[in-house]
């Protein structure tokens, strides 16, 4: 399973990657390799103000329905609607081209709450 | 049985070799998933697949009265069965309800094979006993520990079959038929059907038998397939699943199965009085919808017409095939025609869909 060094990560299986003031939100390997195949993304609008570790939406698989939260707060200002089209690439390429929303962070102290890479892999060792 | 043991199918090493995603399944751990369902899915529609269905019943009856047993207790005439061959049929109680969808076999002239669904084998061997007098010359032999159970289904399993077997063998066994082979120096079943809406072969035979042909499907290049993947196929397919579908709450005219009732003659048979009066009164019946939007509909969603609440999908999923979500539900008489407009519940969004014609996918004429 791949667990990028540079991003950051939540126990509820999101990535975040920092772009100055801007934050790019997915979902994790472990948690596509979990889900299956993803068929269907239900995310916010852009606009939307979303809290840090709040509900944004919801992804489905074949067989599951799981929430989606967001690692860190902030104003929505991109929502990935090739993925929403063709939720496999979220299978394919979850830190690539299967990433989810854009945000304008609200409070950079937020990735202070989060998890390195290291301590997401030993967080998914500890729950599978 | 203890909710907590799970009975293991005879390929349950095999399986977890290939790093199957296993799950309880009706009181057995099965495998759902291999590479993915919706891989699994298009191997089964473009290519051939594999599953192991080792957790359905296999309850042989045999006998110079066993088909005066299955005449009794079965909805489609077992008479009519030649041998060789196989149909679909129902147990249904004495109110026309749907004990189980069992597909009977008549392998000799009085040796008949049942397959019945997992969660029902008990249900129908005691079904089965209760209905047996004394004076009848029959025989329930059980078979499901056993044996093992393995499906061969799409388009190129007949290629399959014809790589492992001989084209002659194929072609002994056309659709519907079943036969008695030999399968790695054992004595096996093979049967020209399946629960995919693709051609296919079903195996019935000994564990070791079981083993060597799952092995050797796998080398031939068949994707294994999981439970969940023949979920979808079936329900792509329109065939019902037992409790979900289908239950004692419903009956064969609402589940669209009158055709698996033989009412001609006088046979008398278990639900045949209730099954008389309910034809013609049905007031609903079983119905596909398709979703118009992306969404997928799931067992359970309320569905919608006109905003007055109609009924629950009985089963439902995101079809691959098709690449939309589809489902089926029980709607009134007066909704069921292909085109009419309803509304699927998706956890709060309200989503478009329509009534199409059963099945969704039905296989195209193939060389």
């Amino acid at each position: 399973m791949e667990t990028p060094r540079d991003l950051k990560y939540s126990r509820e299986h999101e990535w975040v990657r920092m772009d100055g003031e801007t934050a790019t939100v997915g979902i994790t390997d472990f948690a596509q390799d979990q889900l299956g195949d993803i068929v269907y993304l239900g995310l916010p609008d852009p606009g939307a103000s979303v809290e840090q570790f709040g509900k944004i939406g919801e992804i489905e698989s074949v067989k599951s329905v799981s929430e989606l939260f967001t690692p860190v707060g902030g104003e929505v200002s991109e929502v990935n609607q090739a993925a929403i089209d063709d939720p496999e690439i979220v299978n394919k390429e979850p830190y690539g081209a299967g990433w989810l929303i854009r945000l304008r962070i609200a409070d950079p102290a937020q990735f202070d709450n989060l998890l390195s890479a290291e301590e997401y892999e030993a967080h998914t060792t500890s729950e599978h | 049985m203890a909710q907590d043991v799970l009975r293991k199918s005879p390929l349950d090493t095999a399986h977890r070799a290939l790093s199957a995603r296993m799950a309880p399944f009706a009181g057995w751990e099965m495998p759902i998933q291999y590479a993915g369902i919706v891989a699994e899915v298009r191997a089964v529609r473009e290519r051939a697949g594999v599953f192991d269905v080792s957790h359905m019943g296999r309850l042989f009856v045999n006998g110079p009265d066993a088909v005066t047993l299955l005449r009794e207790t079965l909805t489609y005439d077992a008479a009519r069965v030649d041998e060789g061959f196989g149909h679909y049929n129902l147990l249904c109680d004495e109110r026309g309800g749907i004990l189980d969808d069992p597909y009977l076999y008549r392998v000799g002239r009085e040796r008949w094979l049942m397959v019945g669904n997992a969660s029902r084998c008990e249900a129908d061997l005691r079904w089965l006993q209760a209905h047996r007098r004394g004076s009848m010359d029959v025989s329930l032999d059980d078979r499901q520990a056993l044996t093992t159970m393995l499906a061969l289904q799409g388009p190129g399993a007949r290629h399959v079959f014809q790589a492992i077997f001989s084209a002659e063998l194929e072609q002994a066994v056309p659709r519907h038929a079943c036969r008695e082979i030999e399968l790695f120096r054992q004595k096996a079943l093979v049967s020209r059907t399946g629960y995919t809406g693709e051609d296919g072969f079903e195996f019935v035979c000994g564990l070791d038998a079981g083993r060597s042909l799952w092995d050797a499907l796998i080398a031939a290049g068949v994707a294994p397939c999981g439970l969940g993947a023949r979920d979808v196929l079936r329900l792509e397919a329109a065939l019902p699943l037992y409790g979900n579908d289908i239950d004692t709450s419903t009956t064969p005219w609402e589940a669209g199965l009158g055709w698996v009732v033989s009412l001609d003659g006088e046979r008398p048979f278990e639900g045949r009085q209730a099954l008389v009066n309910a034809r013609g009164a049905t007031e609903r019946r079983l119905c596909c919808i398709r979703a118009e939007e992306r969404a997928v509909p799931r067992h359970g969603y309320a569905v919608r017409h006109d905003g007055r609440e109609l009924s629950a999908l009985t089963s439902g999923s995101f079809s691959p095939t098709l690449d939309a979500g589809i489902g089926m539900a029980y709607l009134p008489r007066d909704l069921t025609t292909p085109g009419t407009a309803l509304e699927i519940d998706v956890r709060g969004r309200a989503v478009p869909a329509r009534v199409v014609k059963r099945p969704f996918y039905k296989r195209g004429n193939r060389s």
